[in-house]
């Protein structure tokens, strides 16, 4: 489920906010890349709910706890705060209903670490400004029509679900196309220009 | 076993060729039809050697016509065990490493107490005198069995079908007991059409008038006719449509043309009776019976106030299920809702749908997808429980 595989800076970064032997819900696991890295140095109790049967069964293959399913659909099932963190790295805007999405995200885990790409950064925009066509860029790789990617939004955008659904941003970080991490102290402004994607770590 | 075919009992049913544990007065099974069974007996087989702290034991629960010869060749048919495939040295589930125990259910035919063992207050087979066997019932004797060994903890639990349903109910019952749990295309419950089919081939067999009301071995017969179409019409169930498509088509069975008669035309129809035939050599009617309610009466949820996920609070036993996308006896749905019931308790599970058009029976087959998902799901219990390689 998450839908730009080949990019996966920000794992070292979420993994970094999860302190030891966390109870951990990856939810759009993929190919398992963060969970195997969590459970190899970070000892947590770690499951995945990812969406392509064959991620899942790859994941399980190598001995991860991972089950199919949909963000969308299946994260009702979970109780309350059954977890100390709740990931959802580079799924959010191929979520149907992300407002519900992250809401539930926020029920379920004590925290929620959310990544994504951020539509407002400045090469998304001179690709629209410039070309007048939909950005197609080295992080988002597909065509308009056939892109998984349905909801985008950019940093500010974010900001403010989190600010309606009434979650208080614990930490945010922006990362520039080498991903490396842009500067605390920049406001919201420069990150949504600059920030090719950013990862929060959310309360509620 | 031609010798047996007529007349006498399954000489397997009460002096088993596999091991054999025998419960006394003084040890009674507590069923769910409300009474005690006893004295009552558990076969058995093993595999592989139990290690000293007693961590490396894997129960395998066998499917509605299983037996305790998971990995060995069975003494009644001659052929492989049933998941030799998957259980061996060197295997998948190595037996080199564990410490494999499968019995024969109680109400089965191969050595463990059922309808055609001898009834100790008569002298002659228990027939339909002993009472309906509960998936619960299974799984209470096979606890039995397992204290009788000294084990406190099984390693991994793991079964198909009503095997499954032996998996879930020890996760259910035996939590503590159960260190990991792998039900494999089964349901918490059965459904109405499953029910359905299994009441076909209970009428089939009832139906045979050499079935004497269950007394047929005092009348020197076997109720042969009606189980073998009971089996015919539970084998189409364990196909797929693709799967029967694939190979038998509308082929014709040793003939040019159609004969415009009623023999077996078509080369599925041979097929059929084939299975149909070979099955009545080696399963005794009213076990089949038996068998067959068992899985009717098992409905996990409702034991628990109807909430599923009740059946599983506080787990911690760490699940793996399985499904397959042509399987319409135990639909990969049916799996999922055990999902998500395992989720709302809090547990840790994988699940895994194998794509394959080979339907129910996919378990037993040789299905690389599945063989890898158990070994990584059995790899990585092993390593949290401290088993070395």
């Amino acid at each position: 489920m998450s839908v730009n595989g080949s990019q996966r800076v920000d794992l070292e970064v979420v993994a970094n906010l999860i302190p030891a032997r966390s109870r951990v819900l990856d939810v759009g696991s993929g190919d398992g890349s963060l969970l195997e890295l969590l459970q190899d140095t970070k000892q947590v109790d770690g499951r995945g709910l990812e969406l392509s049967q064959r991620g899942v069964n790859e994941c399980v293959a190598r001995g991860l706890s991972v089950i199919q399913g949909d963000a969308d659909k299946d994260l009702e099932f979970y109780p309350d705060k059954g977890f100390d963190f709740v990931v959802l790295s580079q799924t959010l805007q191929a979520t149907r209903n992300p407002k519900l999405v992250l809401d539930e995200l926020l029920r379920i885990g004590n925290r929620a670490i959310v990544s994504f790409p951020n539509f407002g950064h400045w090469r998304v925009r001179l690709s629209l400004f410039v070309n007048g066509r939909m950005p197609v860029t080295k992080d988002l790789p597909y065509s308009w029509y056939d892109t998984p990617n349905i909801h985008f939004c950019t940093i500010r955008d974010f900001v403010n679900l989190c600010e309606e659904l009434g979650a208080t941003v614990e930490k945010a970080t922006a990362l520039d196309g080498n991903g490396q991490k842009i500067g605390l102290s920049m406001p919201w402004w420069f990150w949504n220009f600059f920030g090719q994607q950013a990862v929060f770590l959310l309360k509620r | 076993m031609a010798a047996q075919r007529t007349g006498k009992t399954n000489n397997e049913a009460d002096a088993p060729s596999s091991p054999m544990l025998r419960f006394g007065p003084d040890k009674p099974l507590k069923l769910d039809a409300g009474t005690l069974l006893s004295p009552f007996q558990i076969a058995y087989q093993t595999y592989g050697t139990l290690n000293d702290d007693r961590s490396n034991a894997i129960l395998v629960c066998h499917a509605l016509t299983g037996d305790q010869h998971v990995a060995s060749t069975n003494p009644v048919t001659g052929k492989p065990g049933w998941w030799e495939v998957l259980i061996g040295p060197g295997r998948i589930i190595d037996t080199d490493r564990f410490f494999v125990i499968c019995s024969n259910v109680i109400g089965g035919c191969l050595g463990s107490t059922g309808p055609a063992s001898t009834n100790p207050a008569t002298g002659k087979p228990y027939g339909l005198d002993l009472p309906v066997i509960t998936i619960r019932d299974m799984v209470r004797a096979q606890k039995m069995l397992i204290d009788h060994f000294g084990i406190g903890k099984l390693f991994c639990v793991l079964g198909g079908s009503m095997g499954g349903m032996q998996v879930l109910e020890w996760a259910s019952s035996y939590p503590e007991q159960v260190f990991a749990a792998l039900p494999i295309a089964t349901g918490a419950r059965h459904s109405s059409q499953n029910i359905a089919f299994h009441e076909v081939g209970r009428q089939a067999v009832m139906a045979d008038p050499d079935w004497h009301g269950g007394k047929y071995f005092e009348h020197g017969k076997r109720p042969e006719k009606g189980l073998a179409v009971a089996r015919m019409a539970a084998h189409i169930t364990y196909l797929s449509e693709a799967a029967l498509h694939r190979k038998f088509g509308r082929n014709l069975q040793d003939r040019e043309a159609l004969t415009f008669g009623f023999d077996a035309d078509f080369q599925i129809e041979s097929y059929l009776r084939h299975q149909g035939m070979t099955f009545v050599d080696r399963f005794d009617a009213n076990s089949y019976l038996y068998m067959t309610r068992s899985m009717d009466y098992f409905d996990l949820a409702a034991d628990h106030g109807g909430r599923l996920a009740d059946a599983f609070a506080g787990t911690k036993t760490r699940f793996c299920l399985v499904s397959f996308t042509s399987d319409w006896l135990f639909p990969t749905e049916e799996s999922r809702s055990i999902v998500h019931a395992l989720n709302a308790a809090g547990a840790s599970v994988s699940f895994v749908e194998i794509e394959t058009d080979r339907g129910h029976d996919a378990f037993l087959l040789d299905e690389p997808e599945l063989f890898a998902a158990i070994n990584g799901f059995i790899g990585s219990a092993a390593r949290a429980r401290g088993l070395s390689a």
